[in-house]
């Protein structure tokens, strides 16, 4: 997905005079076709996000379209004041984007984890929360982000992430896409844990359950005229991503329920209210935190037999 | 009347109007506030390319108090200089009013460049201001004013080191080294000294003034752009509670609401009769 980045990027910046690149010390070689277009609109701030945030928006003050690159802890829980105060407050367009999202670099240790990025950012006035599930949508996020007229964050993979859209779909902020339609459950799913939200509906319906899949692509805004119309059509819904399962999307669309007499229930697929403190890959990391196909289908057969 | 005369009069006559806003309002913060009056004098009525009338210039130069508390000088300064009519400042502090403790965002009150009030982000804003001018090919300069608290936040050297590195000629740093930060002498508290020093060591085209003579906060910012790419500091030695006998170097001004008859007193001193 991070190559996907740099080179859409790399079109942006083409088509765009405005758009401007700071990296934090991160990306060694990617972005060497932007530095071609013009070097002065790339800058490798250092490890300094705080700085990076702060002067991320004083250029967008002045007009430009900059975009924050690092790895998502530090573009995000290390300067969340800067993001608070700088970005959001002065309503600043300004681009984050976290790489490495989740447990993309699990095997680094939870200094390098982000479970709670989404939860943070979303408390923020005006923040938009998005979490592409593959290159096609990241690419249209990015494009989208560029558009809008105040702060953007955009949690992205590492490399290697499979395409789930088989062709460009038609993207909006706050507009959740529909990937399969179903009958018996929605399964709502944020970011690049879509592949095993694939494969759980692929599970499901081996035992006669028409899940719908769809991707929230947008965790802020929040896709609410597809959750009401969802509550004439399932009993129960499923919150899928990869991120703690408090405060991000699955707490989104429970503070949504909140309002609704007549909302689904709700299962919450996510990391707990623990740190990882094992070494493993991001594959022991998910089936350590319950992210895996098989139990993602089990736990929602499960819940639609107790229904 | 000689232009520094017409200068020091505006002093005077602002810090009497800080310390009436201050009693009316029971508005803190005195004695960061009139530490930088000159500073804020020189800028605003002789140095900053600025146009009230259209405060939102491209071309513009840039001032931002990044010592947020000191916004009661602030707002003063910039409604002397014609950015809002200055009877809007009597609602000062009333609900629904937008002149609070600190500044508010510059889509909320003309004049204003950032919502500054927590420490450490005038600068980095600055820096990239700065930045920006250069992008789009622009000659504006970027001012950032802090005070010597503010030098405790790790985020004002994180943009030190960059604004070096990236040879931001444009933009110029200002402390108000008043010796004071909220609880404490800012020397005992972070070791700041050698301030100049510091900021040298970091790349920076620094020098040191005393930041009440209007003549030597002129010549100093005018070294902003330097030949070199190097930014500016400067490094000015002020007086917490400048202008006032009974308010110089006492910290308890950083909080003190003055009385009806202080306020009287005040004025007598910097006879300011209006």
């Amino acid at each position: 997905m991070r190559n996907a980045f740099a080179d859409e990027l790399t079109s942006l910046a083409k088509e765009d005079g405005r758009v401007v690149l700071l990296s934090g010390d991160i990306g060694n070689k990617l972005f060497d076709k932007f530095k071609a277009i013009d070097a002065r609109r790339f800058y490798n701030c250092g490890v300094a996000e705080a700085n990076m945030m702060g002067v991320a928006a004083g250029m967008a003050l002045c007009g430009l379209r900059p975009v924050i690159y690092t790895i998502t802890p530090f573009t995000t829980t290390r300067c969340f004041e800067q993001i608070r105060v700088d970005a959001c407050y002065h309503n600043a367009p300004v681009v984050i984007v976290g790489t490495g999202s989740g447990l993309s670099y699990a095997d680094l240790g939870p200094t390098h984890h982000s479970l709670e990025d989404m939860a943070i950012l979303r408390t923020l006035p005006g923040m938009r929360v998005l979490a592409p599930c593959d290159n096609t949508e990241m690419r249209l996020a990015l494009r989208a982000a560029l558009h809008e007229d105040g702060p953007v964050y955009i949690r992205i993979g590492k490399k290697g992430e499979p395409d789930i859209h088989p062709k460009v779909p038609e993207f909006r902020i706050g507009k959740g896409i529909v990937l399969r339609a179903g009958t018996d459950i929605a399964l709502i799913a944020a970011g690049t844990i879509m592949p095993e939200v694939l494969k759980a509906a692929d599970l499901l319906a081996k035992h006669g359950v028409s899940a719908e899949l769809v991707s929230f692509h947008s965790v802020k805004p929040l896709d609410c005229e597809y959750l009401d119309r969802a509550c004439s059509r399932f009993k129960l819904l499923a919150t899928i991503e990869e991120h703690g399962r408090i405060g991000g999307l699955g707490g989104a669309v429970a503070e949504w329920r909140a309002s609704r007499r007549d909302a689904p229930l709700q299962i919450s697929f996510g990391s707990g209210d623990e740190f990882m403190y094992e070494v493993g890959t991001q594959e022991y990391a998910r089936a350590k935190f319950g992210l895996t196909a098989s139990n993602i289908a089990e736990k929602v057969h499960a819940a639609l037999r107790a229904n | 009347m000689s232009k520094l005369t017409e200068l020091q009069g505006r002093a005077r006559l602002l810090r009497a109007r800080i310390i009436e806003n201050s009693h009316k309002t029971n508005t803190p913060h005195l004695g960061s506030c009139l530490s930088c009056v000159d500073m804020l004098v020189a800028m605003y009525f002789s140095v900053l390319r600025i146009d009230p009338s259209t405060p939102r210039s491209a071309t513009r130069d840039r001032f931002i108090l990044s010592k947020g508390h000191g916004a009661a000088a602030l707002f003063q300064v910039l409604g002397m200089r014609g950015f809002y009519p200055e009877a809007m400042l009597d609602d000062y502090g009333k609900d629904g009013s937008v002149f609070a403790e600190h500044p508010p965002t510059p889509d909320h009150l003309p004049g204003i460049e950032a919502a500054t009030g927590s420490l450490g982000h005038g600068l980095p804003l600055g820096l990239g201001m700065a930045m920006a001018g250069r992008i789009q090919g622009h000659d504006f300069k970027v001012y950032a004013l802090l005070s010597d608290g503010e030098c405790n936040e790790g985020s004002v050297w994180e943009a030190a080191l960059f604004a070096a590195a990236q040879r931001v000629a444009h933009l110029c740093v200002m402390v108000d080294f008043n010796k004071w930060q909220a609880t404490g002498r800012s020397e005992e508290v972070m070791a700041l000294s050698p301030l100049v020093d510091k900021w040298r060591a970091f790349g920076w085209n620094a020098c040191e003034i005393d930041g009440h003579d209007i003549e030597a906060i002129i010549d100093s910012v005018a070294r902003c752009p330097s030949s070199d790419g190097r930014p500016t500091a400067v490094i000015a030695h002020t007086v917490k509670g400048k202008g006032v006998s009974f308010m110089e170097d006492d910290n308890n001004w950083h909080y003190r609401i003055p009385t009806a008859a202080e306020v009287a007193l005040s004025k007598k001193e910097l006879e300011v009769f209006e």
